[in-house]
C-alpha cells in the first residue's frame, strides 16, 4: 500500500512552517529583544489609549439602554452602599431622646428605653457596609471594560456591544492569552537557567553584574507577559543597597513589577513544586533570603537574618511587603511592625493599579494561584502606576509602631489609597475587646457622668 | 415587598454582593462566625443580640432571604400624605420597627421586657463601666416610667406607648445611597 501525499497537506505544512516562523520573529522583535535592553515600542501605550475609548464607548452604550427602560442602573460605588451619618454617640442619643420627650435636656439625660435604636442602627450599619470587609473584595469600577467579570447590568447590553464583548472575548482568549503564556514560559525558563549558569561563576563584580542583567531581563520578560503597562514616578529615590523597601500589596505581580525596575533581594517562605525551583535557583546567581517554614515563626532569627543583610552594603536591598495579606488597592492596612525594628533606612514605595483594564487584586479565599493567574492574563492588561518615595528613618523617641504608621501614610497618601487602622489580620481572626470597651466608655459617661453631677449639686 | 418603597432591584443587589463578600466559605448561606468577623459588629456592644435577630427561628444558618427580611426592618418608613398634606408614618412600618426594637432586649421572647432581662441589655451596653448599684437604679427608674400595669415588666404595648413620640423613623433606618 501506497500513502500518497496530498499535495494539500504540503501546502498546510508550509503555512503552518510560515506562520510559525512570522510569529517567533514578531515575537523577539518586538517583544523579548526590547526586554533584553530595556527600551519600549510604545505599542503598549498605543493599545491603552485604543482600549480607553472602547471602554467608555460601551458604557455609554449601557447607559442608554439602561434609560431607554428607565430602571436604576447598578452604579458601583467603591466608598459605601449606605448613607452613614457622622454623628457622635452622644448626639445622636440626645436627638433620639428630645424627639420622644417635652423635657428640658440639659437636666435629664437618664437612660431611654430608645438608646438602644442607636446600637441597633449602628450595628445593622456595619452589617451592611463596613470598612475593613470591603478592602478585600475587587474594587468596582464605573465603566464596563467588556470583561464579564465587572459587569453587573447585563440585560442592558445591545447586540453592537455584544458583538464587540465577543471580538474581544476572541482577541484575548484566542491571541492574546497564548502569546503571554508563551512568554510567561519563556520569561521563567530563562530565569531558571541563566541564574544557575551565573551562579557557577565565582563571587565577585562580574557575578553580581551579570546576576543583574539576567533578573531585570527575565523580569521584563514577565511584565511583557502581563501586558503590564507600569509608569515609574521619581526614579531618583530608587533603593539603594543597605535599605529596605517596602510597599503595599495587592497582588503577587506586585513583586514583578518592581523587580523589573530595579534589583531586589527577596524574602519569603521556600515553597515546594515550580515556586521552590525558581527560588533555589535565583539564589544562587544573589543573596536572597529564604526561610524554610519552619523559621518562619521564630521572630528573632527572622529579624537578625535581615539585619545581617541590610548590615552588609554590598547586598542588595530587601524587598518587604508590611501588611503581610493582598488588600483590594484601595487602602493601606496596618503594617507590621517587624521590619521597622531592624534599623535600616526604609524606602517606601507605593503602588496603585489602574482597575480600568483589568482588576489585579488577589481575592486568595476566592482564587487560587493558577486561576489568578490566568485571569490576569486573560483580562487587557494591567497598568499601574509606582511611586518611589523618599527614604525615612526611625526618629528620636519614636518606636517600631509609630515608625510604621508614619510611613504608612505616606504611602497612602501617595498612592491615593485610604488609611486604615485595622489590621489586615482582620479577615480571619476575630476584634479585640478594646474596641467595644470604648463604647462602653462613651455611653456609661454620657448617663452615669450626669449623674455625679446630680449628687454634687 | 409589596410596598409603594420597595427595595430596588439595584440595591438588592449589592445586598446580593454583600451577602456573598460576608459568606467567607460560600456555602450560600451565613453562620454566626461570618458575622462575628465584621469588626464593626463584634465591637458594638449589643452586636450579639442584634446577630440573635438573624438566627431568630432557631436554625443556625441565614439564607440571603431571611438576610433581606430582617435587613428590611430598617428600610426608611413608608409615609403617606393625609388629609392635611403633612407626612405621617404608615402605622404597620413604625410598629415593624419598635418590634425589632422590643426584641432586641426581650431576649426570652416571652413578650415582656422583665427586670432581670433590662440589667442584661444595660450591662452589655455600660460594660464594666458603671457598678451593680448605678445599673440597678437606672433600671428601677426606666421600668417605673414606663410600667403602666405595674407588673414589674414592659410589655410591648406599653414600650410602644413610651415611645411613641419617638422619631423612630430616622434614628432607626439605613438609607442606600443613590
Amino acid at each position: 500500500m501506497e500513502l500518497f501525499f496530498n499535495p494539500f497537506d504540503n501546502l498546510v505544512c508550509i503555512l503552518l512552517g510560515i506562520s510559525f516562523t512570522v510569529w517567533f520573529t514578531l515575537l523577539l522583535v518586538f517583544i523579548i529583544v526590547p526586554a533584553i535592553f530595556g527600551v519600549s515600542f510604545g505599542i503598549r501605550r498605543l493599545y491603552m489609549k485604543t482600549l480607553l475609548k472602547v471602554f467608555e464607548w460601551a458604557t455609554l452604550r449601557i447607559e442608554r439602554g439602561a434609560k431607554e427602560k428607565n430602571h436604576l442602573l447598578y452604579k458601583p460605588y467603591s466608598n459605601a452602599i449606605i448613607a452613614k451619618e457622622p454623628t457622635s454617640l452622644e448626639e445622636e442619643i440626645k436627638e433620639i431622646r428630645r424627639s420622644g420627650s417635652n423635657k428640658d435636656l440639659d437636666s435629664a439625660t437618664e437612660f431611654e428605653l430608645s438608646d438602644i435604636f442607636y446600637f441597633a442602627r449602628r450595628g445593622v450599619e456595619s452589617i451592611m457596609d463596613d470598612e475593613v470587609t470591603k478592602r478585600f473584595t475587587a474594587e468596582e469600577l464605573e465603566s464596563w471594560n467588556l470583561l464579564t467579570r465587572s459587569n453587573y447590568n447585563f440585560h442592558y447590553i445591545s447586540l453592537r456591544l455584544t458583538v464587540l464583548w465577543g471580538l474581544g472575548l476572541l482577541i484575548r482568549y484566542g491571541f492574546l492569552l497564548p502569546l503571554r503564556v508563551t512568554l510567561a514560559f519563556t520569561g521563567v525558563g530563562l530565569l531558571v537557567f541563566l541564574t544557575s549558569i551565573v551562579g557557577l561563576l565565582p563571587n565577585g563584580r562580574m557575578k553580581n553584574f551579570l546576576s543583574e542583567k539576567v533578573h531585570l531581563m527575565c523580569y521584563r520578560i514577565c511584565v511583557r507577559a502581563l501586558t503590564a503597562i507600569i509608569t515609574y514616578h521619581d526614579s531618583e529615590n530608587k533603593p539603594k543597597n543597605g535599605g529596605i523597601c517596602v510597599a503595599n500589596h495587592t497582588s503577587p505581580i506586585d513583586v514583578i513589577i518592581l523587580a523589573s525596575d530595579g534589583c531586589y533581594a527577596m524574602v519569603g517562605q521556600i515553597h515546594g513544586g515550580l515556586m521552590g525551583v525558581i527560588q533555589r535557583s535565583m539564589v544562587k546567581a544573589c543573596p536572597h533570603i529564604w526561610f524554610e517554614r519552619s523559621e518562619v515563626k521564630d521572630r528573632h532569627l527572622v529579624a537578625k537574618r535581615l539585619s545581617d543583610h541590610v548590615e552588609d552594603k554590598s547586598k542588595l536591598p530587601i524587598l518587604i511587603f508590611p501588611e503581610g495579606t493582598c488588600i483590594n488597592n484601595t487602602s493601606v492596612m496596618m503594617f507590621k511592625k517587624g521590619s521597622f525594628e531592624i534599623g535600616a533606612t526604609v524606602y517606601p514605595v507605593a503602588i496603585k493599579y489602574d482597575p480600568r483594564f483589568g482588576d489585579a487584586f488577589w481575592n486568595s479565599s476566592k482564587f487560587g494561584m493558577v486561576n489568578y493567574l490566568l485571569r490576569m492574563m486573560s483580562s487587557w492588561a494591567i497598568v499601574c502606576s509606582v511611586w518611589y518615595l523618599p527614604p525615612m528613618s526611625r526618629e528620636e523617641g519614636e518606636d517600631a509602631v509609630q515608625f510604621a504608621n508614619r510611613v504608612k501614610a505616606a504611602i497612602a497618601r501617595q498612592g491615593g489609597l485610604v488609611d486604615l487602622l485595622w489590621d489586615g489580620g482582620l479577615k480571619r481572626a476575630k476584634v479585640k475587646d478594646t474596641f467595644k470597651e470604648e463604647q462602653q466608655k462613651l455611653y456609661s459617661k454620657m448617663l452615669v457622668g450626669t449623674q455625679e453631677d446630680r449628687s454634687r449639686s | 415587598m409589596g410596598s409603594s418603597s420597595s427595595i430596588s432591584s439595584a440595591h438588592l443587589l449589592r445586598l446580593y454582593d454583600r451577602f456573598e463578600s460576608l459568606d467567607r466559605d460560600n456555602r450560600g448561606c451565613l453562620s454566626p462566625d461570618d458575622f462575628e468577623a465584621l469588626g464593626g459588629l463584634a465591637m458594638n456592644p449589643i452586636g450579639g443580640r442584634i446577630m440573635e435577630a438573624f438566627f431568630s427561628s432557631g436554625q443556625d444558618t441565614v439564607d440571603f432571604s431571611s438576610f433581606v427580611r430582617i435587613l428590611a426592618h430598617f428600610r426608611p418608613t413608608d409615609r403617606n400624605r393625609n388629609k392635611e398634606g403633612a407626612q405621617q408614618e404608615l402605622p404597620s412600618s413604625r410598629t415593624r420597627k419598635l418590634k425589632f426594637a422590643f426584641q432586641l432586649y426581650d431576649m426570652d421572647r416571652d413578650g415582656k421586657i422583665s427586670r432581670e432581662e433590662l440589667l442584661q441589655v444595660l450591662r452589655a451596653m455600660l460594660g464594666l463601666q458603671v457598678t451593680e448599684e448605678q445599673l440597678q437604679s437606672i433600671a428601677e427608674r426606666a421600668i417605673q416610667e414606663a410600667d403602666l400595669d405595674k407588673d414589674d415588666a414592659i410589655s410591648f404595648d406599653e414600650f410602644k406607648k413610651s415611645l411613641e413620640k419617638t422619631d423612630i423613623d430616622t434614628k432607626m433606618s439605613v438609607s442606600f445611597l443613590k
